[in-house]
């Protein structure tokens, strides 16, 4: 049941080495302090999850950050409810947001292309209105859901006393805040990846690249569609709660903010960016967006003058200025330039240019040809 | 009784943005068969062309004064606008009725917009799948809105009315009810009766002229028109230059009511995509009556007494509508069967 | 029309079908034995594509039911009609584009094992030897053998209609819908088309089968029905069709292709 072909198990045993030892080769990078880590692997594994919609399914959901929210709330209930122990906290984040995804995931796969993804907008939308409104005793509205002195902890307070301040994750004795926390997260993404990998490489998988290459077909073929869309969606909204969960459990608090469109159209882009239906892809999207969001947005005035100090004084103003309309405040100028560029010419993503790459250059070899020359072409 | 009316009235100029909004959307996804997510950002961008005419018009020289010396001791900067040293009153005119004449100067700066939007990215996309227009068009729309940020800043800039038509019209009167008991804010009436008029030179250039025919006739059956010898392609490069120029005005004579900022996009984008889907994908009577409709519903949502029989539904209305709409009757109030069903 | 000591596989009774004014289908009363051949021919606009898409249920009748093997399908959604046994090759076609052609023809074996859904997602597909086997077997008959890891999508088309054949024929249907199976392919796939369809009567599959090529009809049919303006016009064997004098008129003598 877990065994894989041999050379997908390399791929997860390579992938595997490289995420829990991010600390020390993002050190370079600049990249290798907990905060960004854990962001990595939560992010990569929100990335992985969407895929096994969008990606195997074809199936756009403009929706998901709604199930990230839902993690997040769950995870941050249960530490005020039960225990500060992390696993409670991701165990409810799962079965929530995976219940949540099977109601709206059941409305909205009755319809598929564009009406499916507008249905998806607007149930997340719904909910993060709700969460700004009317749900406030729950969510807290805008300020968000956070720990408090008088939270009851019932499993918690049952075995020790009530401390003098606010109480931290944890999980057996560590620390989630920190690399705790990362390496947590670094394990589940593992998971997530491999069981991922088994989906892709299962028949389930064979079916969902089957509706999307051609529903009439598999419909034809004897496949009712609809349970296999919903399971993979109702997945997938698990991976995102599990990824909420986990971004409560490195930092406990929720905000409705994390359901807006805006924040499911960031989840698109960086399947997009990495490459949607690759294994590998979405998981590098999501890691690039986190560091260049990062960096990009830390950029201010001064960083920049330093920068460019080595030119005279009136190119490195106009230099300074130009790209200061790209980072900082302006990150999202150069997000949206890079989604247009991804989309309009490289629409398989990263992994897509990596693989023309290694074809041009190490290869030798052109890409075959998509139709090969047969005499039987039909004149029709 | 009255506070219907007052409802009512409310929604319509509300259903008026989004009824223009919306046309242009299910124009261009008619014509052109492409799924614009940066419609949104063409209103957004109509609206900042208000902005800069206004602060063009508002530029100022500054002398500084030979006998008056401000607080500070030092001498007094008179600031003029240009436009009042070198027109005089006229200038002040100008300023005042900068929104409705940011209008005329709307057109063509909307329609040089939309040509090259659509010559220099979505044109590639017409044979692409709904999926990529959509994330191309998703990834223009952060775009634009940045821009905007970039050259107006994040915060709101409110932009006056008239002097003229501030203030608000006593409609009940009318009704033959005591004064005041009804009054509606005149800017929202004109608002209301420019989206009227609009929407009716729209429909009016598609039955009327010849353009329009081999429009709504490419729209029915593209191939049959292209066998025709007609060059469609160009006219419908065409209508997507109209669609920007209606939603453009439309976000001009917006601004007084709601000034304007760059993720004004992006709001209104979510709610045309919904109104295009009520009223049906490629429907053009659809849009705009589920434009009003949806204005009106959303005004009426928000009434005390609604609120307390359903919390929150002034929050959700739309997307409730929205829902319903795509699970019982998925081609819309007004669309044809079988429109984007895959 | 009875039938005494044949078995009767697939039952179209009294099938009408109106789009708005349209008499599309009136009156048709088939009866498919098993084990036969049965074609369906007629000119353009005649019906016969509605027909057949009133057997696997992607069109509902106005009036009548169709009964496959003694069960009434009409209403029945497209994947149960499958499920219960009918296959279908359409007029252009219908296959897997992203998959690979082994994948393409994976799929229906699956269906055929499992269902109409499955939740195997910690199955492994290197570990099905069997359905594997079984496809490589039928890719091999339709003679793709060399093609098995080609994306379905970049085949001719001629390859793409002896691919979906491949993939209907590993479902086993007991009942083969096949709506111009040669349309568009040269003379020799034409032939070797033929010839395949043949093998599989051997084996006692029942088909119905739509054509506009004379040579095809006239070489597979065991029983043909004349479909002219949605009304079966004449019904026999290929000899007493080929000489009934009002085939000719509404076929022959008119829309002589």
């Amino acid at each position: 049941m877990l065994a894989l072909p041999k050379k997908e198990l390399i791929t997860f045993l390579i992938f595997a080495v490289v995420v829990l030892t991010m600390p020390i080769w993002l050190t370079p990078f600049g990249a290798s302090y907990p905060g960004l880590l854990q962001k990595f692997a939560i992010y990569g594994l929100l990335a992985v999850g969407f895929n096994i919609l969008f990606g195997l399914t074809g199936y756009l959901s403009f929706g998901h950050a709604a199930f990230l929210g839902v993690g997040s709330y769950a995870a941050v209930w249960s530490f005020k409810l039960l225990s500060m122990n992390a696993i409670p906290a991701i165990v409810f984040a799962v079965i929530l947001s995976g219940l949540f995804a099977l109601v709206i995931g059941y409305l909205s796969l009755k319809r598929s292309g564009i009406y499916f993804s507008i249905l998806t907008l607007a149930f997340a939308q719904m909910s993060y209105n709700l969460a700004y409104s009317v749900l406030t005793p729950i969510t807290n509205g805008e300020t968000g859901l956070q720990l408090t002195l008088q939270d009851p902890r019932v499993l918690d307070l049952a075995f020790s006393e009530r401390g003098a301040g606010l109480p931290l994750v944890e999980l057996f004795g560590v620390d989630m805040a920190g690399y705790g926390g990362f390496y947590l997260s670094a394990i589940l993404l593992i998971i997530g990846f491999f069981v991922a990998q088994k989906i892709t490489l299962s028949p389930f998988g064979l079916m969902l690249k089957g509706i999307k290459s051609n529903q009439n077909r598999m419909k034809y073929t004897g496949f009712n569609i609809r349970p296999y869309t919903l399971a993979a969606f109702v997945i997938s909204g698990m991976y995102a709660g599990l990824a909420g969960g986990l971004l409560a459990v490195t930092d406990p608090l929720a905000g409705a903010e994390r359901m807006q469109w805006t924040a499911s159209g960031e989840l698109v882009l960086m399947t997009i960016l990495g490459g949607v239906g690759t294994m590998f892809g979405p998981v590098l999207g999501a890691w690039i967006m986190k560091y260049l969001e990062n960096i990009f947005s830390a950029f201010n005035e001064n960083v920049l003058h330093n920068l460019f100090s080595f030119l005279p004084e009136g190119v490195q103003e106009v230099a300074v200025r130009f790209v200061a309309l790209f980072v900082g405040e302006g990150w999202h100028l150069t997000l949206g330039l890079m989604f247009v560029l991804v989309v309009v010419f490289l629409p398989g993503g990263l992994m897509e240019g990596y693989r023309r790459f290694v074809n041009r250059f190490f290869n030798g070899k052109k890409p075959k040809p998509r139709v090969p020359d047969k005499q039987t072409q039909p004149a029709e | 009784m009255d506070a219907i009316l007052v409802q009512f009235l409310n929604g319509l100029d509300k259903g008026g943005a989004y009824a223009l909004i919306a046309l242009g959307l299910t124009l261009v996804f008619g014509t052109l068969g492409v799924v614009n997510f940066a419609h949104g950002a063409i209103f957004m961008i109509g609206s900042f062309v208000a902005v800069a005419f206004r602060q063009i018009l508002t530029w100022e020289s500054v002398v500084l004064s030979e006998t008056e010396l401000s607080p500070w001791g030092t001498a007094l900067e008179i600031r003029t606008p240009y436009a009042l040293e070198w027109f005089g009153d006229f200038g002040n005119i100008l300023i005042d009725f900068s929104v409705p004449i940011a209008v005329l100067l709307a057109i063509p700066v909307m329609y040089l917009v939309g040509i090259s939007m659509e010559r220099g990215l979505i044109k590639h996309f017409y044979k692409r799948p709904h999926a990529e227009q959509i994330l191309v068009t998703f990834g223009l729309a952060i775009v634009l809105g940045e821009v905007a940020r970039t050259f107006f800043g994040a915060n709101p800039i409110p932009q006056p009315m008239p002097e003229a038509v501030r203030g608000a019209a006593d409609i009940g009167v009318l009704f033959g009810m005591a004064e005041n008991a009804i009054t509606y804010p005149w800017w929202r009436l004109i608002y209301f009766i420019f989206s009227l008029v609009v929407i009716g030179a729209v429909f009016a250039f598609l039955r009327f002229t010849t353009f329009g025919l081999v429009v709504r006739a490419g729209m029915s059956d593209r191939e049959t028109v292209e066998l025709l010898g007609i060059n469609i392609d160009r006219r419908f490069t065409i209508m997507f230059g109209l669609a920007a120029v209606v939603a453009g005005v439309a976000g001009v004579m917006y601004t007084p009511l709601l000034p304007p900022t760059y993720s004004l996009g992006m709001d209104f984008l979510v709610l045309s995509f919904v109104v295009v889907v009520v009223g049906g994908m490629g429907s053009l009577p659809g849009a705009v009556a589920a434009g009003f409709l949806l204005g009106i519903l959303q005004s009426f949502a928000a009434m005390t007494e609604v609120k307390e029989i359903f919390p929150g539904i002034d929050q959700v209305i739309i997307y409730l509508v929205a829902v319903v709409i795509l699970l019982v009757r998925p081609r819309g109030l007004f669309g044809r069967k079988g429109v984007m069903e895959t | 029309m009875s039938t005494s000591d044949h078995n009767i596989v697939l039952h179209v009774a009294d099938v009408h079908m109106r789009f708005g004014g349209l008499h599309a289908l009136a009156d048709i009363d088939l009866e498919v034995e098993e084990g036969k051949t049965h074609a369906i021919i007629g000119p353009n606009g005649a019906g016969k594509s509605t027909l057949l898409n009133v057997c696997v249920g992607r069109l509902a009748p106005t009036s009548g039911a169709v009964v496959f093997d003694g069960q009434i399908i009409t209403g029945m959604k497209p994947h149960e009609i499958n499920q219960a046994g009918v296959a279908r090759v359409f007029q252009t076609p219908e296959i897997f584009p992203d998959l690979s052609v082994l994948d393409n023809v994976m799929a229906p074996a699956f269906a055929r094992r499992d269902g109409a859904f499955k939740l195997n997602f910690l199955g492994n597909m290197h570990r099905e030897a069997e359905i594997r086997e079984e496809a490589e077997h039928f890719i091999n008959d339709v003679g793709m053998t060399a093609e098995l890891d080609t994306h379905a999508g970049a085949l001719s088309r001629g390859d793409k209609r002896r691919l979906e054949l491949a993939m209907c024929l590993i479902q086993h249907p007991r009942l083969l819908l096949l709506d111009e199976p040669t349309a568009g392919m040269s003379r020799h796939d034409t032939n070797t088309t033929i010839e395949l369809l043949r093998k599989i009567k051997e084996r006692g599959m029942t088909k119905v089968i739509i054509e506009h090529d004379m040579h095809v009809v006239f070489s597979l049919a065991d029983k043909i029905s004349v479909l002219a303006q949605g009304r079966i016009i004449a019904e026999g064997t290929p000899d007493e069709v080929r000489a009934n004098p009002k085939v000719k008129e509404a076929y022959l003598g008119s829309t002589q292709e």
